[in-house]
């Protein structure tokens, strides 16, 4: 650094005499920060290629969700900006497709994103000192499954550069992806963009299968949902599709809530 | 109803949910059951809104099955997310010819 270690000692004998942090230290300390917080938000960045790779090809099958639903590519695009969610949006492509009411849209979006309060929870516990009301204003937008998980796995407190990083790369993969997604869903050929219509679903069976197979009760919640979900579709036909879901997740998180009580603090 | 006011929904309420715990709750939930119930529901919400939408995400009830096949063998084997997606895919593309 040019100041050299001579402003470092004269800082601090000024710190040692008046026992309280002195001008110069701040301004010292704010050079230092400067260059700590860009190499916490290329770090997030780094951290955040992967989660954006795989970003772009799920959002690229839900832009052809969004337009074979009857959505502009501008629509779908304005979705992905602005809710950053995979199961959320999907099933708020349905609501929107099928004409439902906004209370409905309101509904599923809660019952479906309401994990995202718990991971909030979560985070809330991982958070650095410099994390303060505005960053957490901000940060919250990016609160994902993907992010969530990599955050969680830090070692280090968590930064605002670092998860603004994080958050600004996957964001990324995931408009351009659901752009590209919409605007290419008309050029391709309906073999293609017919195949592309699993993309969303398989990755779900991706989250839900692995932890099924190591837990009974995951199995169990994700059994019940599925044979409600079969019942509602085939039998309860008046059941709306958003309210269907809500109906089939909450009777069978409630049932393995009760059955199977989780025992770890925030074991999500 | 306006495409633009569903989207204002949309993203309001999950952006809420988002804001609300990271911003005004401080302290894990005490609550045995609300957290447990809270751990099943992502799982609850995905099984639900896969089975049996799956089945009738490709227009063609074949070639859907066979991605969906491929997909469980591959996520049976904790297969990264995209490789288990892009596989469905590709399956329910091939089946396509087959039929």
């Amino acid at each position: 650094m040019r100041t050299g270690p001579f402003l470092r000692e004269g800082v601090c004998l000024r710190f040692d005499i008046r026992g309280k942090i002195c001008y110069n230290r701040l301004s010292l300390y704010r050079r230092d920060v400067s260059i700590d917080l860009r190499s916490a938000f290329f770090k997030g960045t780094a951290h955040g290629i992967p989660i954006a790779l795989g970003y772009f090809s799920v959002s690229f099958g839900f832009g052809i969700l969004a337009v074979r639903a009857g959505l502009s590519v501008g629509e779908a695009a304005a979705i992905s900006v602005t809710n950053l969610t995979s199961a959320g949006q999907a099933a708020g492509v349905d609501v929107i497709a099928s004409g439902g009411t906004l209370l409905e849209m309101a509904l599923v979006q809660l019952t479906i994103n309401l994990r995202y309060a718990l991971m909030g929870l979560s985070l809330t516990q991982k958070l650095d000192d410099s994390f303060t009301l505005p960053h957490r204003f901000l940060a919250s937008y990016g609160i994902t499954d993907e992010i969530f998980a990599v955050c969680s796995a830090q070692k280090d407190k968590l930064t605002p550069p670092y998860m603004y990083g994080m958050i600004l790369i996957a964001t990324l993969g995931w408009v351009l992806g659901t752009v590209l997604g919409a605007a290419a869903g008309r050029l391709l050929p309906e073999s293609i963009s017919d195949a592309m219509g699993i993309v969303l679903y398989g990755m779900f069976l991706a989250i839900i299968i692995p932890p099924s197979r190591k837990s009974r009760s995951v199995l169990f919640a994700v059994a019940a949902a599925a044979l409600l979900s079969i019942l509602m579709r085939y039998v309860f036909t008046a059941v709306s599709g958003g309210f269907a879901i809500i109906l089939c997740a909450v009777i069978a998180a409630a049932a393995a809530a009760w059955l199977f009580p989780v025992k770890e603090e925030g074991a999500a | 109803m306006s495409v633009a006011v569903y989207i204002a929904v949309m993203a309001l309420v999950t952006y809420l949910i988002r804001v609300v715990p990271m911003t005004c709750l401080r302290r894990p939930i005490r609550s045995r059951f609300l957290r447990s119930f809270l751990y099943y529901i992502p799982y609850a919400v995905l099984s639900a809104m896969t089975i049996p939408a799956i089945f009738y995400s490709t227009g063609s009830l074949l070639t859907a099955c066979a991605g969906t096949a491929v997909a469980l063998v591959l996520a049976f084997f904790d297969l990264p997310l995209i490789v288990v997606a892009l596989a469905a895919s590709l399956a329910a593309y091939l089946m396509h010819f087959l039929v």
